[in-house]
């Protein structure tokens, strides 16, 4: 590739945060795709791969005795702080890396081919599929229909093609609250909810300003009332601050008058916008990468990033979102600015505290399907996909993950998945080879020439299982505790190529090794009793037969 | 009984106990000489049985004649009990302050309670110094047991029996006593069977502003170093704080008098800072009304992090220098009985795979916390709660506790016992039913004649029965020493403590079973799979070859 100036320098230094551990010295090598370190003592050969579309920043420090430092930061908080021996290699290795991570026109997904002929390929786009969840949701029933009006994205160019809207709405309604709507976000359906017939709505701000109104709006938001027979009024929710939603009046957006609409409960919620969220993590980042931080430094500079307060004010809103529905059987209209971000975050993440289903591993690929990618995140702009430097960046979908991560260190048996599973989509979505993430909504994803993620999740499932999920277990709704002590810092995934900090046994690790013990324990078993029935060995003895066979029966439907 | 006047109102009905997490209880309120007592009398409900000695402090609240009073206790629990009437409630109130600060050692519960089970292994005689010393001469003939302390008047806080270099005399023990704060003269806390080298603890040496000597304190510690070997002193205190020691007698090892030695200063606070910390952790714990940023910073101005960081990276250093740069480390502090055995103690930990076991850690236990004159009643005699001005009140043993915890948590399958086991020892630690921890050191113990009138929390713990609960159920015995990650972000909050009663555990315990329960069906479903091989292979051998598909 001509990108790349130095394909190989040798003697690099990869330097280590703690000043008591030893460097290592090793080659890096520059390919199309990757940058990879390789250390070389005398008996290991440790590799460090590092993908181009992960790369954050490259910085060059100013030259030391020792050499020319390279300071390589990464979306998957990954830091690398090289050292050369020359200078050109180093101005070699920066220049060429500055073009290999901020592509033109070219990203990995483009390239990249998990030798998959076409057939699996197209199949691997049919496994997540939206519609299929408004079936498993119910609908259409009495109250809910599948709406195929946006299905050349005429009326919502960033929505998907396909929509959940009240029974009986009229066209004329939809298209004109559409246009009431920023970018033409009208309210559709996120969530249904059987047992109480609430139901999660999402839109976008409506251009109110400060005295405009629009009848087909609020007969959109009357329907959406009507269509729960179980609640006289609905709410209806701005997740942004309240002053920022004042704000957007005077440029002819902002938020619903109660006075227009009948039966509306409206309520602020809080969360920051895009920008604030950036900076929020940028500045957690730098408290992770502190060398020898003291404690102090360590929780002062946890404090001041805010990043903590930021999660418990997204965690607020889903639970509001939650209790809304599930205890005063009131359905929910949501919004921020362009509904998006933050709207995205709140729905998905009430729909993991109401439905079961989304809390295990195929349930959260469709709800990151249906949540974030139908409903135009852009992904695109917030990881910065082609421009890292961009405005348009900010960790509004980690967030999202780490508030299910918090949930899951609550309640420990209710995720099907582990830990691993958030970080692995973490490091997909920033790594753009797969076609899933690429495109800033479903019109503009192109599916043709790329793999999808999921069937890849899915082959390595056995990695991402957590061991104690309990299925069976009473707890459809979860009621997280907000307190601010009952979050944590995020060390598996901010600090995650840290592996000094983590623990040095993993429980985790364990258990995956004794179900996997359990399986081939099983089916030993089973052989052996075969065996042994062909025989007529009379191996059950009495009452410990019984006991065993219920023992496995009960066990069995975990795995 | 001498109780009965201190109990104004013995019993009280219609009481209302209303505890976080829990449903509302009414019943009786009913005060013995240790005990308050809530039954509702109803079959399924769970009584309240909470021991006097547990209550930190009461607080007392009147809505008309409806009486509140919100107890306190040393676990850092909080309950609320509503009392109609305001006399009962006052006569409560008053009656439970005066049996929870009873100043008299002897009347305290462990001297009245009789257990319902049967002691089998008596804990009084399970840690005595003559068998940990047969273990050491096992593997070494350098030390030997003196007897210089055997009535106490050497050192009254440590026991009658120590471990000393074998070439120093007891006469030369006097005098290196006499130079060292409290008479504690550097002993031998640790052998590191790999390499021979040795961690000693003792007090701060006595060298005044005019830069004392003693000849004998010299030698005595020298005597522990292999010729040419240099030896790491580890102060525990700030250079700082060690230098004005010297105004109040106190001091340092000087380099010019122990050549052979290199002085390194660490920074863990006194024993009165630490009580500070603790009652501004449990506030902010306790506070639910704030923010995230409140709650971060008062959890950063609490400290208490920050000690349990500091603590450990001394006992790093004190591990690394014995493992690492294979030489012997003398550690102290002021006293030399607080900061000095957390660290001799946690370097233990990380150091001696035995140390990690339940008998290993109870041995540590006695051996560097009660028989080193760690001083128990003076410390936990108030918890978190107090609101008077701490005395000699200090969460040192918590703060080591918290520290275990910290590594069990990096270091999951290296223990035998579990979280529970750390936290059942807080408890007692701070109330209980037996004689253990009452006592500020040896001495004291003996002339209480604990072992006679009172029951061992080991004899209780080691039951079967009881231990059950204490057990890992990941644990895989490994020989190897544990470094921990002294980091920030590896140090978590000891929830399984400080937010014990503010959160619901329901989901927490159910992982716990859940983990115990894929753990035992493995172990049981091997069992299965083994015996039904070895009917098969027997068969096999009766029958001739299988026809096996």
């Amino acid at each position: 590739m001509e990108h790349i100036i130095t394909p190989k320098v040798e003697y690099v230094k990869l330097l280590n945060r703690y000043p008591e551990k030893k460097s290592t010295l090793g080659t890096l090598y520059l390919t199309a795709t990757h940058l990879i370190y390789v250390e070389q003592t005398n008996s290991t050969r440790k590799e460090t791969w590092v993908l181009h579309h992960h790369i954050m920043s490259v910085e060059k420090l100013p030259l030391t005795a020792s050499g020319c430092p390279l300071l390589i930061r990464c979306k998957t908080f990954q830091l690398l702080h090289l050292l050369f021996q020359r200078e050109k290699d180093c101005q070699d290795v920066y220049q060429s890396l500055l073009r290999l991570f901020q592509p033109e026109e070219e990203l990995y997904a483009f390239l990249y081919n998990p030798h998959q002929n076409e057939e699996d390929r197209r199949q691997g786009w049919e496994y997540i599929n939206v519609a299929n969840d408004f079936s498993r949701m119910g609908l259409s029933n009495d109250f809910w229909e599948i709406s195929h009006l946006n299905k050349n994205y005429e009326i919502c160019s960033t929505y998907p093609s396909i929509l959940g809207l009240p029974k009986n709405v009229s066209v004329a309604t939809v298209t004109g609250s559409a246009k009431f709507r920023s970018r033409g976000r009208l309210p559709a359906l996120s969530y249904f909810h059987k047992d109480t017939k609430a139901a999660i709505c999402r839109c976008s701000q409506p251009l109110s300003g400060l005295t405009s109104r629009c009848v087909e709006d609020e007969q959109m938001l009357q329907a959406i009332s009507e269509a729960n027979p179980n609640c006289p009024f609905i709410y209806v929710v701005d997740t942004r601050p309240k002053l920022n939603a004042m704000a957007n009046r005077a440029a002819g957006k902002g938020y619903e008058n109660e006075d227009n609409y009948s039966n509306i409960r409206f309520q602020f919620q809080g969360i920051e916008n895009i920008h604030v969220m950036r900076s929020s993590l940028q500045k957690l980042l730098e408290v992770c990468s502190m060398k020898s931080p003291s404690m102090s430094d360590y929780l002062t500079g946890l404090e001041n990033s805010g990043w903590l307060r930021h999660i418990k004010s997204v965690m607020d809103a889903g639970m509001f979102l939650a209790k809304a529905v599930c205890e005063e059987r009131a359905s929910v209209l949501v919004h921020c600015s362009d509904g998006w971000d933050r709207t995205a975050q709140v729905c998905s993440l009430a729909c993991i505290l109401l439905d079961p289903y989304y809390r295990t591993i195929k349930g959260l690929m469709v709800l990151i399907e249906k949540e974030w990618i139908s409903f135009g995140h852009k992904f695109s702009h917030r990881c910065g996909h082609l421009d890292p430097d961009s405005k348009e960046v900010s960790p509004v979908f980690t967030q999202f993950l780490e508030c299910v991560w918090q949930l899951s260190e609550q309640f420990p048996c209710v995720f099907e998945f582990n830990e691993r599973y958030l970080i692995e989509i973490h490091n997909q979505v920033y790594a753009c080879q797969y076609g899933n993430f690429i495109g800033n909504c479903q019109k503009e994803r192109l599916h043709e020439k790329t793999f999808s993620l999921w069937p890849h999740l899915l082959k390595n499932q056995h990695l991402y299982r957590n061991p104690l999920y309990r299925r069976s277990l009473e707890c459809k709704v979860l009621r997280p505790s907000t307190l601010p002590l009952h979050f944590k810092f995020w060390c598996g995934m901010y600090n995650h190529y840290d592996r000094g900090m983590h623990p040095k046994q993993s429980v985790l690790d364990q258990l995956l090794s004794l179900t996997q013990k359990q399986v081939e324990g099983e089916r030993t078993m089973t052989e052996l009793q075969r065996v042994s029935g062909v025989v007529g060995l009379d191996f059950c003895q009495g009452g410990e037969s019984e006991s065993s066979t219920f023992l496995f029966k009960c066990r069995s439907d975990q795995i | 009984m001498e109780f009965a006047e201190l109990i104004k109102t013995p019993r009280v009905d219609g009481v209302v106990l209303h505890r976080p997490f829990m449903p509302t209880v009414e019943g009786t309120l009913c005060l013995t000489g240790h005990h308050l007592i809530l039954s509702s009398r109803q079959d399924n409900t769970e009584e309240l049985w909470l021991l006097h000695a547990n209550i930190d402090s009461i607080e007392k609240r009147f809505v008309g004649s409806l009486g509140t009073i919100i107890v306190k206790c040393k676990d850092l629990r909080v309950i609320q009990l509503d009392i109609p009437g305001m006399e009962e409630c006052l006569n409560i109130a008053s009656s439970i302050e005066a049996l929870s600060t009873l100043d008299s050692v002897s009347l305290m519960y462990p001297f009245f309670y009789r257990p319902l089970f049967e002691v089998i292994e008596d804990g009084w005689q399970l840690f005595v110094p003559e068998e940990a010393f047969k273990d050491l001469e096992s593997m070494t003939d350098e030390w030997r047991l003196s007897e210089v302390n055997k009535d106490f008047s050497v050192c009254p806080s440590y026991p009658s029996l120590l471990t000393v270099p074998k070439d120093i005399d007891d006469e030369s023990l006097c005098k290196a006593a006499s130079f060292r704060h409290g008479g504690r003269f550097p002993v031998l806390s640790y052998y590191h069977k790999k390499n021979g080298m040795v961690m000693m603890r003792a007090a701060q040496p006595l060298t005044g502003t005019n830069g004392r000597r003693c000849k004998e304190d010299e030698k005595l510690i020298n005597a522990t170093l292999c010729a040419g070997k240099r030896g790491y002193i580890i102060d525990t205190r700030t250079i700082a704080v060690a230098q004005q020691a010297k105004a109040r007698g106190g001091g340092f090892e000087q380099e010019a008098n122990y050549p052979q030695w290199r002085r390194i200063h660490k920074a863990i606070e006194r024993s009165n800072v630490l009580q500070e910390g603790l009652i501004k952790l449990v506030e902010a714990c306790n506070d639910q009304s704030h923010s995230m940023d409140r709650w971060l910073s008062k959890l950063e101005a609490s400290n208490w992090q920050s000690n349990v960081k500091e603590i450990l990276t001394t006992a790093c250093l004190a591990a690394q220098c014995i493992d690492r740069e294979g030489a012997s480390v003398l550690v102290h502090g002021t006293e030399g009985t607080d900061s000095t055995l957390q660290v001799t103690s946690l370097a233990q930990i990380i150091l001696d795979p035995a140390c990690r076991t339940i008998r290993g850690f109870e041995a540590l236990i006695e051996r560097e916390w009660l028989q080193a004159g760690h001083p128990f009643q003076q410390r936990c005699a108030q918890s978190a709660y107090s609101n008077g001005k701490p005395r000699s009140e200090a969460p040192v043993f918590l703060l080591f506790l918290d520290c275990v915890w910290q590594i069990l948590r990096q270091f999951p399958c290296s223990f035998q016992f579990n979280e529970n086991f750390l936290i059942m020892l807080f408890e007692h630690a701070y109330a209980s039913q037996f004689g253990t921890f009452l006592g500020n050191s040896v001495a004291e113990r003996l002339k209480l004649l604990l072992s006679q009138k009172t029951v061992s929390l080991w004899s209780w713990v080691n039951r079967p029965q009881e231990l059950e609960r204490f057990l890992n159920p990941l644990y895989e015995p490994n020989n190897l020493v544990i470094w921990p990650s002294v980091a920030p972000q590896s140090l978590l909050l000891w929830e399984g403590v400080f937010l014990r009663w503010n959160r619901s555990t329901k989901c927490l315990d159910e992982a716990y079973q859940e983990m115990v329960h894929i753990i035992e069906y493995n172990k049981e479903l091997q069992n299965k799979v083994n015996s039904l091989r070895r009917q098969l292979a027997q068969l096999e051998t009766e029958d001739g070859p299988l026809q096996t598909p």
